[in-house]
């Protein structure tokens, strides 16, 4: 409410400096309504947080996340050098888990910064060219839709072989379909507007428009729903792992660890659920930040 | 600021007397497609034949009711739409092979009804003003698109960094005109630019316009169904109903006698200003008929009072009928060889 009245009545004194402050840019405006947004702003916190602790991984005095002990198997959260327990070969579980992250976010975000480019240029060329371009695209994106994206991660993976260059291609492809499909929707609404009709009638080619007033319109829409896949894409590459055709162990990744300690759940089932917790939370941050990037790039006020 | 400043003179080619724009027998055509297969099961006559010029410096007002493709017309004028058949001769080059597309749209522009879908929400004002002058590679188009926001009655200081969402209608369609006339354009076509106003923006608008038009040596394609504004602005008026010119000619001689029937109820459905004189019945009843599949012969044929066998039959073509020689209409009341009981004699309408 404060924020409404407020530029109205700044612009009364000097009317040039009253309206350069009060006419922002769009992404600042983007970034002040954004962190207004307590929840999205406590998840990229933590996002943030993991993310660094992932790189910055070998400089922060941990464990060998390798190096195992057969005396120490298994010990629960709060022994002794141990501070989250160990797992089912002795290992350092919060390195492990640290570790694994690295893994992790990497998998669980590649694929769909890939997807995100492809699929981006893959839309908006059929929502802007539209006709025979849009069908080809289009027809042969719905080809994928008839595949459930779990059971398609998995038979891309499978053909290929397990390893993580695999399972990120395998990943990246389940993910240019839906990514497209909101490309391609997004571009055509904004094609039948007047502005791309004047723009049109100003001269400029395609290229130009779509540079100009197509993508700066359409990228938002789309970037929002590529960050809500991220939490999908995490969860299908735990999944690859668990399955063993993604990461090979002993390479800590939190799906493969879930795997490998689910037959100490019934040991220690704190521990052993450790990695789905890390799982859990990264997905939820990531879902709920990108509901509050949406909210926050509605500029209709 | 001096004028040439804003806008560079463009060349006339033709001489004074060439009609700055020649449409010939333009017609569109879309198909209507269903089925599992995707075929052409019908097809909408949007436009059907289609001829009139434009002359230099006139403005030519085009009305008639919603669907009876105004706007299909001018965006064929301008390229947006392809011509299924027919020709556009620009000053008298023919529009695809004497003179390109790419060309003529820096003469031809066009003016949106929807000032806010005729502008893109995440570029400023200037940015806007100054795309069409970059994209053609006009010298300065950052200064040019100040210059024009002045001139369209926009302090630059105040607007020129702004978003569209941050402007009033009024704005944002000055805006609009400052964009067309960022190109130098010859010829403006305002496609009911200012229907969405209010009707003291409305005014102000159609006076900047006016303004503009003598400033700079400007013709308008007028295009609205607001009857009083296309009598304020135009010089000439073309009455076009269900895809086809029905009556063309000067202002004042339409507004004070229409010779087309259709003309004749459409000016009757206009309100009147004086309360005594109010419209009571409905001038003309219904709807017009489906665009899908025309009526025969003369296509007002089935809502008209007198029509008879000739208008089912045979098609009128738009001709002279009186002294004035710029007053045409399609209607065998006008034409005493028609074959029609009361062609060539005065009716009642």
């Amino acid at each position: 409410m404060a924020s409404a009245i407020s530029p109205s009545a700044a612009s009364s004194p000097s009317e040039i400096t009253a309206t350069a402050a009060k006419t922002r840019s769009y992404w600042s405006n983007v970034l002040r309504r954004f962190l207004k947004d307590r929840i999205a702003v406590a998840c990229a916190v933590i996002l943030l947080l993991l993310i660094l602790a992932a790189i910055f991984a070998p400089w922060l005095d941990l464990a060998d996340p390798y190096r195992g002990s057969m005396i120490k198997r298994l010990r629960p959260i709060g022994t002794e050098g141990l501070p989250l327990g160990s797992d089912e070969q002795g290992r350092d579980m919060l390195a492990r888990l640290i570790y694994g992250g690295r893994l992790t976010l990497l998998i669980g975000l590649l694929p769909v910064v890939f997807a995100f480019f492809i699929a981006t240029v893959l839309g908006v060329a059929a929502g802007y060219v539209g006709g025979w371009v849009n069908t080809i695209i289009m027809r042969t994106v719905d080809i994928f839709f008839a595949f459930p994206s779990v059971l398609l991660a998995i038979a891309i993976s499978g053909a290929l072989g397990a390893g993580i260059v695999n399972s990120l291609v395998s990943l990246t492809i389940v993910f240019i379909p839906p990514i497209t499909r909101v490309a391609e929707s997004v571009t055509s609404s904004v094609r039948s507007l007047d502005y791309i009709d004047a723009a049109r009638a100003s001269g400029g080619n395609a290229f130009t428009i779509v540079r100009v007033h197509v993508l700066g319109n359409v990228l938002g829409p789309i970037f929002v729903y590529a960050t809500s896949l991220t939490s999908v894409c995490m969860i299908l590459a735990a999944g690859l792992s668990f399955l063993g055709i993604g990461v090979k162990p002993p390479q800590p990744e939190w799906g493969l660890m879930l795997n490998t300690l689910r037959t100490a759940i019934y040991v220690n089932p704190i521990v052993a659920a450790l990695p789905g917790v890390m799982i859990f939370i990264t997905s939820l941050c990531l879902n709920l930040l990108s509901d509050g990037l949406r909210s926050a790039m509605n500029v209709k006020d | 600021m001096s004028k040439t400043e804003v806008l560079p003179h463009q060349a006339d080619r033709g001489g004074p007397r060439q009609p700055l724009i020649l449409a010939q027998n333009l017609k569109k055509h879309f198909p209507v497609r269903s089925g599992l297969l995707n075929r052409q099961t019908a097809t909408v006559h949007a436009v059907d034949g289609v001829s009139f010029e434009v002359r230099k410096g006139e403005t030519l007002g085009i009305v008639g009711e919603s669907g009876c493709g105004k706007s299909t017309t001018a965006r064929l004028l301008i390229g947006l739409t392809e011509l299924d058949d027919g020709s556009v001769i620009f000053d008298g080059d023919i529009l695809g092979s004497d003179i390109s597309l790419k060309e003529m749209r820096r003469s031809v522009q066009m003016v949106f009804q929807d000032s806010y879908a005729s502008l893109n929400p995440r570029l400023t004002i200037a940015d806007s003003i100054a795309f069409g002058p970059k994209v053609q590679g006009l010298s300065d188009p950052k200064d040019r698109a100040r210059d024009l926001m002045a001139r369209v009655g926009l302090d630059p200081n105040r607007f020129a960094h702004r978003y569209p969402h941050e402007l009033s209608g009024g704005q944002r369609q000055r805006v609009n005109i400052a964009r067309a006339l960022a190109m130098s354009p010859r010829l403006v076509i305002l496609d009911e630019a200012v229907s969405a106003l209010d009707k003291s923006v409305e005014a102000q608008v159609l006076n900047l316009l006016t303004e503009l038009r003598k400033e700079f040596g400007l013709t308008y394609v007028f295009i609205s169904h607001d009857l009083n504004v296309v009598r304020y602005i135009s010089d000439r008026v073309l009455v076009m109903y269900l895809g086809e010119v029905v009556e063309v000619g000067p202002v004042e001689a339409i507004y004070a006698k229409q010779a087309h029937p259709y003309t004749v109820s459409l000016f009757a459905a206009m309100p009147s200003m004086d309360p005594d004189n109010r419209t009571e019945e409905p001038p003309l009843a219904g709807d017009p008929p489906n665009p899908i599949d025309p009526p025969s012969g003369c296509r007002f044929h089935t809502r008209c009072r007198f029509a008879e066998h000739v208008c089912r039959d045979k098609p009128p073509t738009l001709a002279t009928f009186g002294e004035n020689p710029d007053h045409l209409a399609a209607c065998h009341l006008r034409d005493p060889s028609s074959g029609h009981s009361l062609a060539g004699k005065e009716v009642a309408a």
